[in-house]
């Protein structure tokens, strides 16, 4: 025996195994994640498609509308304003990212622990740091590019609420930076969702059941998505100040077009007043609350108050994506790390 | 060279030693059989010679000084776990090319034609055989390796008899043709004697017995005498001691040369019963077996 084993020993080629090799292995394995995501992806891109050919059109036709104060515009304005208004805030199309992390970041390993074939995985030539960054990164790969790809149609969809020239015209106006659609478009897109699959990732790696680390990862995701939304977001640079309210451009015009109001303040001889002490001043108003033609914003500037408003600038758009993207970037990386780290010093 | 060899092992789950000041030297060329009450940590110390668990204390090397979990230990190393763990939903044939593509050496051809022999059919899927093909094929996927060393943990335990049969003497083939040296955990006893050539027994969590069963069965005598005299056999080492109504039967650590008292007569004692004895006996000890040689060289 001993003979045997001095001559196997030197034979042995100890070149660590070729990463391709684990292509197949995650397509065969993954394939029914893979192709369900693809499928949902893109069946969701050609429902887009259809319904923003018709958008778009209903766009053109009311921007191209003049004169702009025309009733007859006016009716073209609305009718874009009340096309596909489920899709128009968002909210809706925020569970994608969610959804298809999570469903391909979960069972990753979390499947492997349920049904205990993680001691088949681990003990084979390949070793499991290998084995579990070749999955975790191909599958990365993946949801990054499908995401992307998704993320392009959702862009071109929600075009025409950004176009240039909105402005002037008399839409609805949306802040690029604010609520449902900031998330939904540019680099934030694939970034949300390697973020909620490094989540699925880790989740499955401590919880170890497949529908627990699936719904623990959804829990996850939605608190970080309402951190970013509510108190994140606005902090990732200070907001501009000012007390200017654009006011002689037009009633139509909103004051600050698509910048996002982050909060107004009033100041009185270079004091902050409370909300309340400005709300019994309007009260007691000799033209009254509900008289016609009364503009409160007006009457307190007469009465020397200021207004003071703390906005993003709609022009920061990039910048905010690349901010958004990069924490999250930041954040699934660090996932992964853990992950695998995870895998590495678990004995069973 | 020793394809196992640890020196004050132990694993510690939370304040729960499952394995404690383990030393042991396995030399190559052996089919080993771990045997050990449930609970006695034998899966604990499989998974800590395969790499799926790590020592809470000593050291542990497979292959003649190779730490388990280390590229090289994982090429020689084949490990079939309890309940022969396999992708389910894979067919026989997709669990093949998945073996093939996670392992430097992989001789499909020789596999394929195991499972052909075991008319096993390559396109049903894993989680359709029987219990007894499951354990074939991820025997078979586990030999198609090539290892050194193949470790089994209870492959036999929730088979039927004539499946324990097929997959022991599948073992044994193997052990014999490719000289592979094989350690497997079982607790159902009667199988080993025509199996295994070297026993471990393990017994809460220390290493109770080790040594090549020919001269374990060399060093016993079962020694039985009229009853009140069983105190005339301390001056061996008593292993265990079974009074009946006019016999006493004591089972004693003593060569075939050694002397017996008159009026008692000496026995042969065979693998099982010796096994049990040591089982029911958990503070008596044998711990022959050669000295361990790499771990020297590893420092």
């Amino acid at each position: 025996m001993s003979t045997l084993a001095a001559s196997a020993r030197p034979r042995r080629d100890m070149r660590p195994l070729p990463w391709r090799r684990m292509a197949w292995v995650i397509w065969r394995q993954h394939r029914l994640a893979l192709i369900g995501v693809l499928a949902t992806l893109s069946a969701l891109s050609l429902g887009l498609w259809l319904l923003g050919l018709h958008l778009h059109n209903v766009y053109a036709a009311a921007a191209a509308c003049r004169p702009e104060s025309s009733s007859f515009c006016a009716g073209l304005a609305n009718r874009f304003s009340g096309t596909d208004r489920l899709l128009a805030d968002g909210y809706l199309l925020q569970v994608v990212p969610a959804l298809v992390g999570a469903f391909m970041g979960a069972p990753l390993l979390a499947r492997e622990f349920e049904s205990r074939t993680f001691r088949y995985a681990w003990t084979q030539g390949l070793g499991r740091s290998r084995w579990t960054v070749a999955k975790l990164v191909g599958l990365a790969a993946v949801v990054v590019l499908a995401s992307a790809a998704f993320g392009a149609v959702l862009s071109w969809y929600y075009h025409p609420y950004f176009a240039a020239g909105n402005e002037n015209l008399a839409f609805y106006e949306k802040s690029p930076l604010s609520g449902g659609l900031f998330d939904l478009r540019g680099i934030a897109l694939p970034a949300w969702t390697l973020a909620a699959f490094a989540v699925g990732g880790l989740a499955g790696t401590l919880i170890r059941r497949i529908v627990p680390a699936i719904l623990a990862t959804l829990a996850v995701y939605a608190g970080l998505a309402f951190a970013a939304g509510l108190f994140l977001r606005e902090r990732y640079m200070t907001p501009a100040l000012t007390s200017h309210l654009q006011l002689l451009e037009g009633p139509q015009t909103k004051p600050f077009g698509t910048d996002w109001i982050i909060s107004q303040t009033y100041a009185r001889g270079g004091h902050t007043v409370a909300a309340t002490t400005v709300e019994r001043f309007l009260r007691g108003a000799p033209e009254g609350n509900l008289g016609k033609g009364f503009d409160p914003t007006q009457y307190l500037i007469q009465h020397g108050y200021t207004i003071w408003t703390r906005y993003q600038p709609a022009g920061r758009f990039w910048t905010f994506q690349w901010i958004e993207g990069g924490w999250l970037l930041a954040l699934s990386a660090l996932l992964l790390c853990g992950t695998v780290w995870l895998v590495r010093r678990r004995a069973t | 060279m020793n394809v196992v060899e640890a020196s004050g092992l132990g694993r510690r789950y939370g304040r729960m030693w499952a394995l404690r000041d383990c030393s042991l030297a396995i030399p190559a060329g052996h089919v080993v059989a771990l045997i050990g009450p449930n609970g006695a940590g034998k899966s604990t110390l499989l998974n800590l010679l395969v790499g799926l668990g790590a020592p809470s204390a000593g050291r542990v090397s497979v292959l003649g000084g190779l730490v388990p979990g280390s590229p090289g230990a994982l090429d020689g190393v084949a490990f079939v776990a309890q309940d022969t763990p396999i992708y389910k939903s894979l067919s026989v044939e997709d669990m093949l090319h998945l073996t093939q593509n996670l392992n430097r050496r992989f001789d499909r051809a020789s596999a394929e034609t195991r499972l052909a022999n075991l008319e096993i059919p390559l396109a049903r899927k894993a989680g359709q055989l029987s219990g007894g093909q499951q354990a074939q094929l991820a025997l078979s996927l586990a030999l198609g390796r090539h290892p050194q060393l193949l470790v089994l943990d209870e492959p036999v335990a929730m088979l039927d008899p004539i499946a324990r049969h097929d997959f022991m003497a599948a073992v044994l083939t193997a052990a014999a043709d490719d000289g592979v040296s094989v350690l497997l955990s079982s607790h159902v006893l009667s199988e080993l004697e025509r199996v295994a050539d070297y026993l471990i027994l393990l017994s809460r969590g220390r290493v109770q017995v080790a040594g090549e069963v020919d001269e374990l069965l060399a060093g016993h005598r079962v020694l039985s005498g009229p009853a009140g005299e069983a105190d005339i056999c301390s001056e061996w080492p008593v292993v265990h001691e079974r009074r009946g109504q006019a016999q006493t039967h004591v089972l004693v650590r003593a060569g075939a040369e050694d002397p017996v008292p008159p009026r008692w007569e000496a026995h042969r004692v065979g693998l099982e019963e010796l096994a049990l004895a040591y089982l029911r006996e958990p503070e008596a000890a044998a711990l022959p077996g050669p000295a361990p040689t790499s771990m020297q060289e590893m420092r």
